[in-house]
């Protein structure tokens, strides 16, 4: 068997421990989460409280491990949604063509003028801010991605000889899209999520830190770090770990999604 | 030359024409009564209904669009209900804040990417490669606020050397520019991550190619090759990315204005959140997305300027 690439191998271990965590937050965690202990606050790390407590005597593994959880979870629905409107939209795209293409595609540049940050501030000016909110805006933003990549992933499939050979058989477009294109465009697609599914943890940290994300007393990585600007002076370990889970996830997501590329499409392969 | 230019232009203006509507329509269309978000739940009927005059509320959509891109385009942005003075005044106010701000996060993005990116190339598959790689890999992990963080941490916190936020104001220069210091770093670090890579992985195609060996057997330097051929011709998604990193820079301000508090655009977007001020929080969006629109016209442009053989295709 071939070698799998390093970042392949590195990036799954990372997504396996976040995800992990996630997962082991559902059914249990050090110490019940949100349990304040006022007493106990800035506690150093010890044998009850691996990491030490917060300004509120929270543990703050408990409250990492909630991050990861709310952190997945937000990206998972973010780019499930945004991602297979975006993609149904590309089909749809790539499949009829002409003026619905053009128009598919203008709408795609267009939206490339609103970052994360913008659409979301937008949506926390008229319906104030929460997690939901934020869910939206990073869900929306990966439309015009995925539209780009399936449509051009599917423009590809559309000239081989076997959907020349379905259509000569009398098969309908959609039909057509579903059974033959769809199926061909998965690795790409698949391949743009993972790496799309970085991008949403890190937009995830940066709405809620900046106040437009998870609102309290909900856990969230990007929210324990804006709490812990405050007191820096006085607990600056608060703001390191909050931030390595981050970049741990972040990371983890991105080398999974260029190690697959790398698998799935040689020719991507960039010199390395 | 000339079509090409016209071509362009119509096609700029009539984007930032969809992005206003599409703004327009945001914080317009959707549910919710503006007046009753800025009175309460508790105000009367008849201030209500006051309020929805005098804001033009009950006008039709239509007219209330393009008297606000007519007005916007004389520079009259409505008058911000929380700071009770014209929305253009606070945002002039501001400005300078944030275009500097940018400007010198673009410029530390540059001054550490081009450099690092050529180094990698030319070391190819060589410690020093390896080192770009694996910091640069880091760097796009590393969210900017997180960064900020860190930076303050150590530089104003344990070594005390600057400030850890907060504009004193361009009457002291020198207090001026060192709070900006860090702020610049932040931005400037972690988007130099992604153009590091790209300069890195451009450098190496051009440096497969013919002209660059006979550049080579001609006698010159690796050194001159490399920022005389090897560069220049790298430079096409060199400048695609730069340009999208504009834009990425224009918006990293926002954060990077709150995390330090330095009063800019940014700052004031989140001020106007919090008071629920819909016309200025619909202006600076507005000009935030105009800005990346803008940024990414130029780049059209810049392009044909680099490699004119990209005009016939266009």
């Amino acid at each position: 068997m071939r070698r799998l690439p390093a970042n392949l191998l590195i990036g799954g271990v990372l997504v396996a421990l976040v995800v992990g965590f996630a997962a082991l937050s559902l059914v249990w965690t050090p110490h019940p989460e949100g349990l304040l202990n006022i007493r106990g606050k800035f506690a150093p790390p010890s044998a009850t409280y691996w990491l030490g407590t917060d300004q509120l005597g929270r543990d703050l593994v408990t409250q990492l491990m909630a991050g990861a959880r709310n952190s997945m979870t937000v990206a998972l629905v973010a780019v499930l949604l945004g991602g297979s409107i975006g993609t149904l939209l590309g089909l749809l795209a790539s499949a009829i063509g002409g003026w619905v293409e053009d128009l598919v595609m203008r709408f795609a540049d267009i939206s490339f003028a609103f970052p994360t940050l913008l659409f979301a501030i937008m949506l926390a000016a008229v319906f104030g801010p929460s997690l939901q909110n934020a869910v939206l805006a990073i869900a929306f933003i990966n439309i015009p991605v995925f539209a780009r990549v399936s449509r051009a992933a599917a423009n590809q499939i559309w000239t081989r000889e076997y959907v020349f050979a379905a259509r000569a058989a009398g098969m309908g477009r959609f039909a057509i899209s579903r059974d033959h294109i769809l199926p061909n465009i998965a690795a790409p697609v698949i391949v743009q999520a993972t790496i799309e599914f970085a991008v949403a943890i890190l937009a995830e940290a940066a709405l809620s830190y900046l106040g437009l994300g998870a609102q309290p007393p909900a856990s969230s990585w990007g929210r324990m770090l804006s709490e812990a600007q405050t007191l820096l002076y006085l607990a600056p370990q608060l703001a390191i770990w909050p931030g390595l889970c981050i970049v741990a996830a972040v990371l983890g997501f991105g080398l999974l999604g260029d190690g697959l590329r790398d698998i799935t499409d040689p020719r991507l392969a960039r010199e390395r | 030359m000339g079509l090409f230019l016209l071509r362009r232009t119509i096609g700029f203006v009539l984007t930032l024409f969809v992005v206003s509507i599409v703004v327009f329509a945001a914080m317009n269309i959707l549910p919710g009564d503006p007046a009753l978000t800025i009175l309460g739940l508790d105000a009367s009927d008849d201030a209500l209904e006051a309020l929805r005059r005098q804001l033009g509320l009950n006008e039709p959509l239509v007219t209330r669009y393009f008297a606000w891109v007519g007005n916007a385009l004389q520079g009259d942005f409505g008058t911000s209900h929380s700071f009770r003075v014209p929305v253009s005044a606070l945002i002039a106010e501001r400005l300078p804040m944030t275009i500097s701000l940018a400007l010198a996060g673009m410029t530390m993005t540059l001054l550490i990417a081009l450099p690092a990116g050529i180094l990698a190339a030319s070391k190819h598959r060589k410690p020093a490669d390896w080192g770009v790689m694996f910091i640069s890999q880091l760097g796009i992990a590393v969210p900017a606020f997180w960064l900020s963080i860190l930076l303050v941490i150590l530089f104003a916190v344990k070594l005390r050397w600057l400030p850890p936020g907060h504009f004193p104001g361009w009457s002291d220069p020198v207090a001026a520019i060192r709070a900006l210091i860090l702020p610049t770093v932040a931005l400037g670090l972690v988007q130099s991550s992604v153009l590091a890579r790209v300069t890195r992985s451009s450098a190496l195609e051009v440096m497969r190619l013919d002209f660059v060996r006979t550049a080579r057997a001609t006698g010159l330097s690796r050194r001159r090759v490399l920022w005389r051929h090897v560069l220049p011709n790298a430079l096409v998604p060199i400048v695609t990315i730069v340009g999208m990193q504009f834009a990425a820079v224009v918006t990293g301000t926002i954060v990077i204005e709150n995390v330090f508090s330095l009063p800019g655009l940014g700052r004031l977007v989140f001020q106007s959140i919090s008071n629920r001020d819909l016309p200025t929080v619909q202006a600076l969006v507005m000009m935030f997305a105009g800005i990346v629109v803008t940024a990414n016209f130029i780049v059209d442009l810049l392009y044909v300027m680099i490699d004119p053989r990209l005009k016939a295709r266009t």
